[in-house]
């Protein structure tokens, strides 16, 4: 490869995070290239814009000590690409793929460009499997699909990042000599977030069966846009290469489309709604539509994005836009968050688009949809209900009523309120079953009779939640 | 001679020195030859937006016009099928890349190899104009024709007989020498021509009541649905292609997601169709162009889809397109205008997003055929407001165009209410001129019946304010009958259970019986009232009530002798206590 020894020099302009080169019309777009500094340096860098005049290379560190004379600029690779192994299972890598557990950099078995290709629409399975993710909230209301993203929507200050290391530790997918993987890659989290995951993710033995891709908040920017793609290229060839269950967890969109109207703006590209990109939907489409079940192929790629909305708005854009690709999302509530309720998932507005198709006999239980249903109502039931208590006084109620105060009540305090502890979807529907018979049966509108007999007044709260 | 590659950004790409580079020609880039097409002229460049990733491509690659624009290939072989976004058949597609799309495939959008039965329909020395049927070939149940391009007319010179052909066969020779195959070329974004345009005076018939009855859509019109996530919007575009009254549905999934183009994929299979007991999907055509496919195929894609739908029109043929959605499309053509540095207008869209979006949904229509046959294309076109916010440009400019708006409410579906469309926030502007087909083909005083509804539904939702402070204890008898009525109506009229065999979908016929079954119950309800009966003898007569909630999941044909029966009961009702 003549390419890889070319280098060239005539830089013209340095601004922000770019930098442009004129005579190098041969770098083809999308390229990876190193740039090195009159100091011996040497940067990462990609290829966002060729021209027969100049070429726009955006540099993957910062800018500052590059000069126009002293700094060349070498072709690596014609696009952006990660050597991938089963090797890679128990590592530790900053957000382009470079090792930083201290321990030598993997031997690849393929090189395999990090922007992915879609999949054929026929080639997709329909999602039907169940993911047990260990807590009750999201396994039971909330259902977690083998092949679906279904984003945790947060808040700054809000626990989302003890819930990603919480669902890595404990997701898994039912029955035997299935292989499951995490993919775990964190944009731009600062120190104290990156010992948290790192520390957690050794102390639990999660890390023997994980992924991790770390871009701190002071790596350069741009490597955020590459670190959930280097992340999906590793998640993509151990489901589809090696058949294992991948579930990749992405945290934090937010600090990903920051970066993304950051380069945006150094490109001086016209913005859109609230000056992110206009290709912002497109963009996060591209990473998102990376989960899915291939026919004929044993893996599958399950995403759980996190993103923590700014203002707690969920008409910001990207919220909105991640609503209109994923296929739910799951709610952190400040106001559970503060009640010292843990996870605090508002099951309320949350959902799982997908959900009736990993559920019931067979997958999870027989009951599940119609204990879920009958959840949710009684929930929706006694928040109206307390709503109207702060008006008129709990006096106002009928016993009925009360007892539907009671229920919402135990519902946050045992049933979402599980902390640490690993749930089985059995046990947590156990739970609900014992929460659910303190209403008379008739209450139980929503789940049919044979449902009732065989499991009404069966499970006692005390037996199945250590207090 | 071939263009050179001057620069790429995205997927747009200039070119120069593209000698004879036309306006929306196709052209191919690079040595992996990429589809694109040239949308802007500018001196010796051209401006290319590639339907394709261009991640690998260099400076001074050659780029080769094919010196057509982009076009769609028009023949037997589209129904039962699914393309991507310029009609490229995807299974084809996996054949030759595996599950992951690759780039610079090259498949032919209609099958070379498969024969079809030809019927001939003319003889030599017959004049065939253009858009008449040389033929037939059946495709499944339907019958597809073989139509004369729009362009082409002479007299025959000879005609192949019965038999079975390939589509690149030539079944036909006009006298001078024009030779016609089973298919011909169409440039998408070119309608087809027609004789006339006629007026939207018949309905488009979904079977779902709150659509049929309160904001109908015709045949030939457009409407628009928004889709707020978890509304059911799937849900009822699947139901209204299924219980539609259209011959051919032209789906196209533009910039949606896989797993949901998946759903489409798996289910449309297995729908039954109400009509012939087969799959669904033998008269349906899919075109999916997911997310994260290419976004200027998405650009694409809607004007791939409304094509196919004009030539099986064309055929005399009720078509309905659904696209979903316009507004990921809208998005396509934001960011390719941003890609060319176009100087934006509102939301950073550019300032012809409303000039696009009407020209696309002006090519629905019922028409006179070239033929002289009668066919139409009706549009459903589903609109994602970001952030729920219906005053944003794309469900704006839709919305000035779209002659119907069914506005599916989240609310309603988290209620259980489906279809979940906000009857109060929907409308259509085809009311007046369906009036007459209504008094002719449905019931004389259907109109004003429709209209004491819609009274009753509007009185309904203003008491309903009222309980909400007051609670219902403080309303006079009469209006707590309107309150009881209203939620009937709601509950038991303007919902359907789409899984249930027989309230699925509901002829005109039936809903106007069960609006008439409402009507009354209102009327003897205020009779008892005005005669000194109490609010409390109506709430109580439960089999009355029963009996018109029940009505909805009454058959078709058992459905008169069952109002019958209400209307008898209706007689003696609540004058127990009275």
């Amino acid at each position: 490869m003549d390419l890889l020894k070319k280098e060239y020099s005539n830089v013209s302009y340095v601004s922000g995070p770019l930098l442009f080169l004129e005579g190098a019309k041969d770098l083809p777009y999308g390229a990876i290239v190193d740039i090195t500094d009159a100091g011996k340096r040497v940067r990462g860098g990609q290829v966002i814009e060729v021209s027969d005049s100049y070429t726009v290379l955006q540099v993957f560190e910062e800018t500052s000590g590059l000069d126009l004379a002293g700094t060349s600029v070498a072709l690596v690779e014609d696009v952006a690409r990660l050597g991938v192994s089963k090797e890679m299972i128990g590592r530790r890598f900053n957000g382009i793929g470079k090792p930083i557990d201290g321990l030598p950099p993997v031997v690849a078995e393929q090189r395999l460009p990090i922007n992915g290709s879609a999949i054929n629409p026929v080639s997709r399975e329909k999602p039907e499997e169940f993911i047990q993710t260990g807590i009750s909230s999201i396994d039971v209301n909330i259902t977690l699909v083998r092949g679906q993203k279904l984003p945790i929507f947060s808040g700054s200050g809000l626990p989302h990042n003890d819930l990603a290391l919480q669902i890595a530790r404990q997701a898994k997918v039912l029955g035997e000599g299935e292989g499951f993987a995490v993919v775990f890659a964190a944009m731009g989290i600062t120190q104290r977030e990156a010992s948290q995951f790192i520390t957690g993710f050794e102390e639990t033995g999660a890390l023997a069966r994980s992924v991790l891709f770390l871009n701190k908040a002071d790596d350069p920017t741009v490597e955020r846009l590459l670190t959930p793609r280097m992340a999906l290229t590793a998640a993509e060839y151990l489901a589809f290469e090696h058949g294992y269950h991948v579930l990749v967890i992405l945290t934090d969109l937010t600090n990903y489309c920051e970066a993304l109207r950051e380069i945006g703006g150094a490109r001086e590209e016209i913005p859109g709604r609230r000056g992110y990109p206009g290709y912002m939907y497109t963009d996060l489409a591209s990473l998102y539509e990376r989960a899915g079940v291939i026919k004929g192929k044993h893996g599958s790629v399950t995403q759980i994005p996190i993103l923590s909305m700014p203002g707690d708005d969920i008409t910001h854009p990207i919220p909105d836009l991640t609503g209109y690709i994923t296929e739910g999302q799951i709610f952190v509530a400040r106001n559970l968050a503060s009640a010292g309720i843990y996870p605090p998932i508002n099951v309320q507005p949350s959902l799982s688009r997908l959900m009736n198709n990993g559920i019931g006999k067979g997958k999870t239980r027989a009951d599940h949809k119609e204990v879920a249903d009958q959840l949710f109502a009684s929930y929706a039931r006694g928040m109206d209900l307390r709503r109207l208590v702060a008006i008129t006084g709990e006096d106002a109620l009928t016993d009925n009523d009360k007892k539907y105060l009671r229920f919402t009540d135990g519902f946050e305090k045992t049933f979402i309120n599980q902390g640490q502890v690993n749930r089985s979807i059995e046990d947590s529907l156990n739970i609900a079953w014992a929460l659910l018979s303190e209403f008379p049966r008739s209450e139980l509108k929503r789940i049919r009779k044979e449902y009732i007999d065989a499991n009404y007044g069966t499970q006692k709260l005390s037996e199945l939640v250590t207090a | 001679m071939a263009g050179k590659i001057k620069k790429i950004a995205g997927p747009a790409v200039i070119v120069e020195s593209l000698d004879g580079a036309k306006m929306n020609d196709i052209v191919r880039v690079g040595k992996e030859q990429l589809v694109g097409e040239i949308i802007r002229l500018d001196g010796n460049e051209c401006f290319v937006q590639v339907y394709e990733d261009t991640n690998g491509l260099t400076v001074g690659e050659d780029v080769i016009s094919t010196n057509l624009p982009l076009a769609v290939e028009l023949g037997p072989g589209m129904l039962n099928g699914v393309f991507d976004g310029i009609q490229r058949p995807l299974d084809k597609i996996r054949e030759a890349s595996g599950d992951f799309i690759a780039r610079g495939v090259n498949v032919k959008s209609l099958s070379r190899e498969q024969k079809w039965d030809f019927t001939p329909g003319v003889k030599v020395g017959d004049q065939v104009e253009g858009g008449s049927s040389l033929g037939t070939v059946p495709e499944f149940s339907f019958t597809h024709k073989i139509l004369v391009p729009p362009t082409v007319s002479g007299k025959i010179k000879s005609i192949k007989p019965a038999g079975s052909y390939t589509i690149e066969e030539v079944v036909a020779t006009l006298e001078d020498g024009t030779e016609l195959k089973m298919y011909h070329n169409w440039a998408v974004r070119r309608a087809r021509p027609v004789t006339r345009k006629l007026d939207p005076n018949l309905p488009f018939l979904t079977g779902m009541r709150i659509l049929d009855v309160l904001c109908p859509l015709t045949a030939g019109g457009t409407a628009a649905i928004p889709g707020p996530f978890g509304s059911g919007k799937t849900v009822t575009q699947q139901s209204i292609a299924k219980y539609g009254n259209a011959d051919i549905v032209v789906y196209v999934g533009c910039g949606e997601r896989g797993n949901e183009m998946t759903d489409v994929l798996v289910e449309f299979p297995e729908l039954e169709d109400p009509k012939t007991g087969k799959p669904l999907m033998q008269r349906t055509i899919l075109l999916a162009n997911t997310s994260n496919m290419p976004v200027a195929a998405r650009e694409a894609s809607l004007y791939c889809g409304v094509t196919l739908a004009e030539y099986f029109r064309d055929q005399g043929y009720a078509v309905s397109m659904m696209a979903d959605s316009t507004s990921r499309w809208a998005e396509a053509l934001r960011e390719i205008a941003s890609r060319l540095q176009e100087m934006p207008a509102e939301e950073g869209y550019p300032p012809y997003l409303s000039s696009r979006l009407s020209a696309f949904y002006e090519r629905a229509g019922r028409v006179t055929t070239l033929a002289g046959d009668a066919g139409s294309v009706s549009v459903i076109g589903a609109v994602s407001p970001a952030g729920g916010d219906l005053s944003e440009p794309v469900t704006q400019s839709t919305l000035r165009i779209t002659g119907a708006f069914w506005a599916l409410d989240a609310s309603l579906a988290r209620a259980r209410h489906f279809p979940a469309i906000n009857w109060a926030g929907s409308y259509s502007l085809f009311i007046n001129v369906l009036e007459p087909w209504y008094r002719e083909n449905i019931a004389a005083d259907y109109p004003e019946k429709r209209k004491e509804l819609i009274v009753l539904l509007q009185r309904e939702a203003a008491l309903q304010e009222v309980v909400q402070l007051v609670g219902p204890d403080a309303l006079a008898d009469n209006e707590r009958l309107s309150l009881e009525v209203g939620r009937i109506i709601r509950e038991d009229f303007l919902q359907q259970n789409g899984y249930d065999k027989v309230d699925a979908s509901c002829s005109m016929e039936k809903a106007y019986g069960m609006i008439d079954m409402m009507l009354e119950l209102y009327k003897s309800g205020d009779k008892m009232l005005k005669s000194g009966g109490a609010i409390s003898d109506f709430l109580d007569d439960a089999a009355v009530i029963e009996k018109v909630g029940r009505a909805r999941f009454v058959p078709e044909a058992e459905f008169p002798a069952y109002k019958g029966e209400y209307m008898k009961m209706l007689e003696t009702a609540f004058k127990a206590k009275a």
